[in-house]
């Protein structure tokens, strides 16, 4: 194939892709009238997740403990509203550059250390925000979360009611607004570089590349989604708990990324949905149990399709077109 | 002025001196191979003279430039330059998206994260010649992994050369290539532009006599002697190195 055109390809918007969204839009207004505000959770997860994915799919940085960007959103959002300025969209972009601005104080140490020193320094990032979060309640309201929180008409028009379809909506164009964006970044010259780090930072720094520039660069990006993403929440569901920046949520984020498989920005919406729902059904019969059946299929997935469910189902289709 | 110098480079590891005072000029164009039994601290120098490595004597030239303090991609930017011993590719990167990366880095796009990579069709077209000018033009989509050995062989020159390099650095070029991929390779590497200088490390030694104007024996560490092929070929001393009991790979 001629080079330039297969380059292309990488990038060209498929059909399946369409109809996702179309199906994303409308379905959950269709058919799940009653599951708004779950599906309006679920996009949040996967704005999150897509992330993650920023950082650990394509540029190969783990982290146990993002959910402090997702927190820190959160409260600045939480907060700005509580103290008196509910509307959205500004909460999200003010979300967004306070996780930007920590995102990038923490880089520095983040593109200086691998493997398990990145496990924990991440872990304990999450620990000391979530104290932090405790310790200062009378910005945060401490373990009991923040009060107060009201958001505003959606662009003055639409009020978040109750039954999420507000909720949904806005949670939806948000995801896709930013989907689009990562979309971009993934296909463009850095996202290229990212991937070349990851498979082999050796040699990116023999062709001359800045690895810790590069590096730092994506980690504020994805801070700054995650910051969307903890805002969005804290808007929709109007409260914020520490929990938002725990390791439980960072935990969760990271298993739904590898169910859905990684470096593909599908498989962390994919892998989004699968967890939320399942959790919402399985914990609705026995909630004791969820953990039991969320570590079996994450045994089972990481065993039999290493690259993910999207992974698997990418070379099912594979195998299906060769024979 | 030379492209490259060393100037009593020396570094140890403890009591084991890897690199003892090692001098070495290159002139603009030159073919200089570095050969000595294992362990004479071949790979060393190289990782010295890119900056993997500091030094803890001496001072590293580029084009009259002292840059012994660079980071190494630096030097990169500088037009120094390096392929490896074992092959340090991007596994699950075809050819061109590799060749495509380094380009980009090379030309300053590499941080355009809002633009698609297909805006950037010049670099793709450079891209696609510079594979085709070493072979890979045909198997430039396939995921590097699935790639023959002494193909990924050939993409190791082809990245290094991306970033249009004015002094090239090849670390045992021709290592592990079967016989019957080697003649490509030879022809590569004889085919390299000519004003790029070329430090070389090689075993082979048809490659080495075939392709070298000169030849710096390495014997742990420091230089045993330095000299035209022909006089290499004669010198006692380095027959000794070679047949007399010290082994090489």
């Amino acid at each position: 194939m001629e080079p330039k055109s297969w380059i292309r390809a990488r990038a060209r918007i498929s059909p399946y892709e369409i109809v996702f969204w179309i199906a994303a839009a409308v379905i959950p207004f269709v058919f799940f009238e009653h599951y708004l505000s779950l599906a309006a959770s679920v996009a949040v997860a996967a704005l999150f997740c897509i992330s993650l994915d920023l950082i650990l799919g394509y540029a190969g940085i783990i982290s146990l403990g993002h959910a402090a960007f997702f927190g820190i959103g959160a409260y600045t959002a939480g907060i700005l509203s509580a103290r008196g300025w509910g509307e959205p969209i500004s909460g999200l972009a003010l979300a967004a550059a306070v996780s930007a601005l920590a995102g990038y104080i923490v880089s520095f140490m983040i593109v200086r250390v691998q493997h398990l020193a990145l496990l924990m320094i991440t872990l304990g990032l999450s620990f000391l925000m979530t104290e932090l979060a405790i310790t200062f309640d009378q910005f945060t309201g401490g373990s009991d979360g923040l009060q107060g929180i009201d958001t505003w008409k959606l662009l003055g028009i639409w009020k978040f009611s109750l039954w999420g379809h507000t909720a949904y909506a806005y949670a939806i164009s948000v995801l896709f607004i930013l989907f689009l964006l990562a979309r971009r970044i993934v296909h463009s010259p850095f996202g290229l570089t990212l991937e070349a780090i990851r498979e082999n930072p050796v040699r990116t720094t023999a062709l001359g590349a800045p690895n810790r520039g590069h590096l730092q660069k994506i980690f504020v990006i994805s801070a700054a989604f995650a910051g969307v993403a903890g805002a969005l929440l804290a808007q929709v569901s109007e409260t914020v708990s520490p929990e938002a920046l725990g390791f439980q949520r960072s935990a969760e984020i990271a298993v739904m990324l590898i169910l859905g498989g990684t470096g593909r920005l599908y498989g962390a919406i994919l892998g989004a949905i699968i967890f939320m729902v399942a959790r919402d059904q399985i914990s609705g019969f026995y909630l004791q149990y969820w953990y039991f059946w969320i570590g079996l299929i994450l045994i089972f997935v990481v065993l039999f399709m290493p690259r993910g469910i999207l992974g698997g189902l990418e070379r099912l289709a594979r195998i299906g077109r060769r024979s | 002025m030379n492209s490259l110098e060393t100037n009593n480079i020396g570094k140890a590891f403890g009591k084991l001196v890897v690199s003892d005072n090692v001098s070495l000029a290159l002139p603009k164009g030159a073919r200089h191979a570095l050969i000595g039994p294992n362990g004479a601290g071949k790979t060393t120098l190289i990782n010295l003279i890119t900056g993997t490595l500091a030094p803890d004597t001496g001072t590293v030239l580029l084009n009259g430039e002292d840059v012994t303090r660079l980071e190494p991609n630096a030097r990169v930017k500088r037009g120094l330059s390096r392929t490896f011993q074992i092959n340090t590719l991007f596994p699950q990167l075809t050819p061109l998206e590799s060749a495509v990366m380094a380009i980009c880095e090379r030309n300053g796009t590499s941080g355009h994260w809002l633009s698609g990579l297909s805006k950037h069709a010049e670099g793709i077209d450079e891209a696609h010649d510079l594979l085709s000018k070493v072979g890979l033009g045909d198997d430039a989509v396939k995921p590097t992994r699935d790639l023959a050995y002494g193909q990924q062989r050939l993409l190791e020159i082809a990245l290094a050369l991306a970033s249009r390099p004015k002094v090239l650095l090849l670390d045992e070029p021709a290592a592990g290539v079967p016989k019957s991929e080697s003649a490509a390779l030879f022809e590569v590497i004889a085919a390299l532009p000519e004003d790029i200088s070329i430090l070389f490390i090689e075993h082979d030694m048809n490659l080495v006599f075939s392709f070298a104007s000169r030849i710096t024996v390495l014997v742990q560490g420091a230089i045993l002697t330095e000299g035209t092929p022909d006089e290499i070929a004669h010198d006692p001393r380095v027959r000794e190195v070679y047949l007399g009991g010290a082994h090489h790979g």
